[in-house]
């Protein structure tokens, strides 16, 4: 007796909906065995990191601050990943982002106006690209790996954003410690919700999010961007060019991540520092994945993302238990995500053992 | 500089060299079989964490050494299960094998923080260790960097001078082509994976038992990241990963000398560099694609599902 | 009806005296609370700031409860974790890292009532105080400790970023070396970052290959200290006393001591009375303090250096007492004067005797 993989002939609708809620599931069990494990209530550990963190209107604000982020790279990301292109720097081009836009803010200290903030935000998503285009051009021109490139060049972005701020950046009345200039009022994004940090960098969210729907399911550049994905020889046969495929997918994923670098500074930080950096350039991949590279999944998959970050630190807080129970959680919940996703297109058998399939252990 | 300074020097680059020649020379072989594990940050870091509370708990360097194998293999095994069994997505899957490691070893080692051990102490090997020059270079040093070394032999002979590496490197070529042939292509896989967290975990708790010796959160800094750019980097050959790992490390020792001579340095600028480095030899080796392909395992990253 | 009213009315008091008596317990007991920027440990940093807050529980009993939230990441996550401690009532919150000091004041700003103390910043408020030590003043001691006990006469020390703070320190730690040893070199490398023990360790090595026998450190683990033991140097240990950590090798660390400073602002903001400002406190206020001399430092030496440490907490001698000459020669300092808090605070030059020019900006 051994179990199979038997591939279905058409993906399970059913399965696609019912996988990430499968995984939700487990992710819960196990988290409550991880509590239990170590002398914990689980019923309260699982209260407090999931749902304590949704108690207020503040704290509904900061996971929506949390959220947005996620979001936006998450799609950009999605992009590229439909089709195979392995940009997982964005966390490189999220602090190039911020660095672009946080210029503009600091180069027009004490002479601004209303102009700044748009004028930041086309230079946050601009820089993302520029930083993204790095890979594409490298991977486009000379078949260099973009998952190594992407990555390395975002240990390089930290190092400059810190040469930044320690040298040619640095606050001339800040008594030399490392950061820049806070930001003027005119370079904030305005409050949504009085009483919270939500900033209207929320509804750019929503509307990156319909913008990737649009792209991904309605237009032919996302069909293309599939075909590359699912079936390149099917897309070669029909004239789709790969290159193309890899520039639009970093321009996207790099502006998206800009973007998100941007309005992290803008928002709850208002200067540019060494230490800002949030990884969310990271946990987007994860969100990416955990939505199914589908934009409305991603929203949920962001939402949820973000409880994780609060609620570790709720357990932090609460249980004086350490934050790094976060990304045990995380990683869970990409693991069975992943693990179950495999229900969309295979179906589970348990056959017996026949010779022929002997040495096999899948 | 005299020249006890440039021998320490040296000897200081080979110990820097050593985490990354475990974490890439496991990866080549994980590569070599045709799958693409970007785990390794988050195996070494458990192989550190596991090396250190196997060190302090039983007091013996060497049950920490093997506690950290069996951690990196025990999670890489989560990383075995979903994409040799389950197909999913090696790229996703090994970051969140990253991401589910530095989580879970800062969890699990907080208990052990601060705590100290005896560092791993230098075997000078009887009068090879007494010639001049070569003898403190070559032949006075941590038992685990004579192992490093000896990894990198046992390596090199397995993937082409044995029927194993062999069939291993034909099942990193083509799976198809392997899996008509009979050879067990799942199997040959899963033992390939847990071969290269054995040798990430050994790498990590390089860091832990030797190089420092103390357990810190993320204590790898991004070693882990470099180990993967050195395989691409010595274009999947063992011989260049030493090259390689002794390069990256000495980057870091000139850098320092450096300093300490009074040369100055941006040190943020120039902590770029070995980033910018990498992938400009990445370019160089990637320009020629039939160059790369000449190395480079086919089927790389590429899901094998048997239709029996 | 009527005695519906009445119970009605009975219950309202007994509950608004029940609220009152509560609320009077509540003030009683005064609820603090830390921020951490990293892991306690058992040495570092935070450690020290975790030691601050058992001195300051011990003196204060049951009059206080302390809540401590650690490790929290400078950034945007800093301002939810005090705005949360602020809403939960807590009434003095300690933030203890640099990176804490914006997200402090926007919290100060919404929760008036609520006493701030941030570590290590320059900005404050009504409610916001800051707090740091003269921690150069435990450079100089250490820095003669070493010129003492330096056979080599190269002296090796890592520094995370050159900041004036960490350039303060070289220089105090040099001008007390060359104070009792002319011939010394200070050479420094830089790790960019505050804390590596993998880097640490490298630098450390590197250092003593260069013949450096006495190492000092400003970063945050111990690396420093153990490597120094590994290879059976000297190590001065900073922020804390690390002796653990090189039994031989330790001669002594220059360390940060908060308690009695935690303890007069918790009793101030208990009585009431507690007013906003800058506290900048070295030997003399308790602060700053040398760790107990390792067993390889003779009495000669340990008596030379308590002796200027009386001086030092007597205020007849100041650590950067002229004639201070930089690098170049040039006179930073003219004999007979003192330097100001100003120019300590924006120190951007390596005194002579420090090996190299300082990285450029």
């Amino acid at each position: 007796m051994r179990i199979k993989l038997e591939p279905r002939v058409a993906a399970s609708k059913w399965m696609s909906y019912g996988s990430p809620a499968i995984a939700a599931v487990l992710t819960i069990f196990f988290g409550a065995i991880l509590f239990a494990s170590l002398g914990r209530d689980p019923v309260q550990g699982l209260y407090i990191f999931f749902i304590e963190p949704l108690t207020g209107l503040y704290e509904l604000g900061e996971l929506g601050l949390k959220a947005t982020p996620l979001a936006i790279i998450a799609i950009g990301l999605a992009v590229g990943f439909r089709a195979n292109v392995w940009n997982i720097g964005a966390e490189g081009q999220l602090v190039m982002g911020a660095i672009c836009g946080g210029g503009v803010a600091l180069a027009f200290h004490g002479q601004g106006g209303w102009w700044v903030l748009p004028l930041m935000i086309i230079a946050g998503a601009a820089g993302g690209m520029a930083w993204g285009a790095i890979p594409a051009l490298l991977r486009t021109r000379f078949n260099a790996n973009e998952i190594l490139v992407s990555l390395m060049l975002t240990y390089a972005a930290v190092q400059i954003l810190g040469w930044l701020v320690h040298g040619p950046w640095i606050n001339p009345e800040g008594q030399n410690f490392p950061e820049t200039r806070t930001f003027e009022e005119w370079a904030l994004l305005p409050e949504l919700i009085e009483g919270t940090r939500l900033n209207v960098s929320a509804i750019f969210a929503l509307v990156v999010v319909f913008a990737g729907w649009i792209f991904m399911t309605r237009s032919f550049a996302g069909f293309k961007v599939n075909v590359v994905g699912q079936a390149l020889d099917a897309a070669k046969y029909a004239g789709f060019s790969q290159n193309k495929v890899v520039w639009v997918s970093f321009l996207i994923g790099g502006g998206a991540a800009g973007l998100a670098g941007l309005i992290e500074v803008t928002g709850p930080i208002d200067q540019l520092n060494a230490t800002f950096a949030p990884g969310y350039g990271f946990a987007a991949i994860i969100v990416a994945f955990l939505g199914r590279l589908h934009p409305v999944g991603i929203l949920f998959a962001s939402l949820l993302m973000a409880l994780t970050f609060l609620g570790g630190e709720s357990l932090q807080i609460n249980m004086n238990m350490p934050k790094a129970v976060t990304g045990v959680f995380q990683g869970m919940l990409l693991f069975f995500v992943l693990a179950t996703d495999v229900l969309i297109r295979y179906r589970i058998r348990v056959v017996s053992r026949t010779p022929a399939a002997t040495g096999e252990a899948g | 500089m005299s020249e006890a300074e440039i021998i320490n020097l040296i000897v200081l680059t080979f110990k820097s060299a050593v985490p990354l020649i475990f974490a890439a020379l496991g990866e080549l072989v994980v590569e070599k079989s045709g799958v693409l594990n970007l785990g390794v940050e988050g195996m070494m870091l458990i192989g550190a964490v596991a090396g250190f509370i196997g060190a302090v708990t039983t007091g013996s360097i060497f049950v920490g050494m093997l506690m950290a194998m069996a951690a990196a293999v025990l999670v890489s095994l989560i990383f075995a299960v979903l994409t040799l069994s389950l197909l999913a997505n090696q790229v996703a899957t090994g970051l969140a094998l990253t991401i589910f490691g530095i989580g879970l070893s800062a969890f699990i080692g907080k208990p052990f923080l601060g705590n100290t051990i005896e560092g791993l102490q230098p075997w000078a090997i009887p009068l090879l260790s007494d010639i001049p020059i070569l003898g403190p270079l070559l032949f006075n040093h941590d038992p685990m960097l004579y192992l490093a070394v000896a990894a990198f032999f046992g390596v090199s002979w397995f993937l082409y001078r044995s029927r194993g590496g062999l069939i291993l490197r034909s099942i990193g070529e083509s799976h198809e082509a392997a899996h008509a042939l009979g050879y067990p292509v799942i199997r040959i896989r899963y033992l390939a994976v847990m071969f290269g967290a054995a040798m990430g975990g050994l790498g990590g708790a390089y860091l832990s038992l030797v190089l420092t010796p103390q357990w810190q959160e993320d204590m790898t800094a991004q070693r882990g990241w470099i180990a993967l750019a050195l395989v691409v980097f010595a274009t999947w050959r063992p011989s260049r990963v030493m090259i390689g790992a002794w390069l990256f490390g000495a980057l870091t020792i000139v850098n320092f000398y450096a300093q300490s001579q009074g040369v100055s340095f941006s040190s943020h600028l120039l902590a770029t560099l070995p980033y910018f480095a990498t992938i400009i030899v990445l370019v160089l080796i990637s320009w020629d694609a039939a160059k790369i392909r000449l190395h480079a395992p086919a089927a790389l990253g590429k899901p094998f599902h048997a239709s029996d | 009806m009527k005695t519906g009213r009445i119970t009605k009315w009975a219950l309202g008091l007994a509950l608004a005296g029940a609220v009152a008596l509560t609320a009077g317990m509540a003030q009683a007991q005064l609820k603090i609370a830390f921020v951490y920027v990293t892991h306690v440990g058992d040495a570092g940093w935070t450690y020290q700031h975790h030691l601050g807050r058992m001195a300051m529980e011990k003196a204060l009993g049951n009059k206080i409860k302390v809540t401590t939230v650690g490790p929290v990441k400078e950034g945007a996550d800093a301002e939810r974790v005090i705005r949360k401690l602020a809403a939960s009532g807590n009434k003095l919150i300690f933030t203890t890292s640099f990176g804490f000091m914006n997200p402090t004041l926007k919290v100060a700003k919404r929760y008036k009532k609520v006493t701030f103390v941030h570590v290590s910043g320059y900005k404050r408020s009504k409610n916001v105080s800051t707090v740091f030590a003269r921690l150069y003043e435990g450079r100089y001691l250490t820095g003669m400790v070493a010129g003492m006990m330096t056979k080599s006469n190269v002296l090796g020390y890592i520094g995370a970023f050159p900041i004036p703070e960490v350039i303060r320190g070289i220089n105090a730690f040099t001008l007390g070396a060359r104070a009792v040893n002319p011939k010394v070199q200070v050479r420094v490398i830089w790790v960019s970052s505050w804390f590596n023990p993998g880097k640490e360790r490298q630098a450390s090595e590197t250092l003593i290959a260069q013949g450096a026998d006495v190492i000092t450190h400003h970063t945050d683990s111990t690396a420093a200290v153990q490597a120094a033991q590994a290879r059976k140097k000297f190590a001065i240990g900073y922020h804390s006393d690390m002796s653990k950590y090189g039994k031989t090798a330790h001669l002594t660390a220059a360390t940060h001591i908060w308690g009695s400073y935690y303890t007069k602002v918790a009793k101030a903001v208990l009585a009431g009375g507690w007013k906003a400002g800058d506290t900048w406190g070295g030997l003399k206020d308790g602060m700053v303090a040398l760790a107990p001399f390792g067993p390889s430092v003779p009495a000669k030496v340990q008596a030379m250096v308590k002796k200027r440490q009386a001086e030092i907490r007597a205020g007849t001698f100041h650590p950067f007492q002229g004639p201070v000459k930089d690098q170049s020669g040039k006179v930073v300092v003219p004999a007979g004067k003192t330097m100001a808090d100003g120019p300590m605070l924006g120190m951007k030059y390596y005194v002579e005797g420090v090996v190299g020019k300082l990285p450029k900006k």
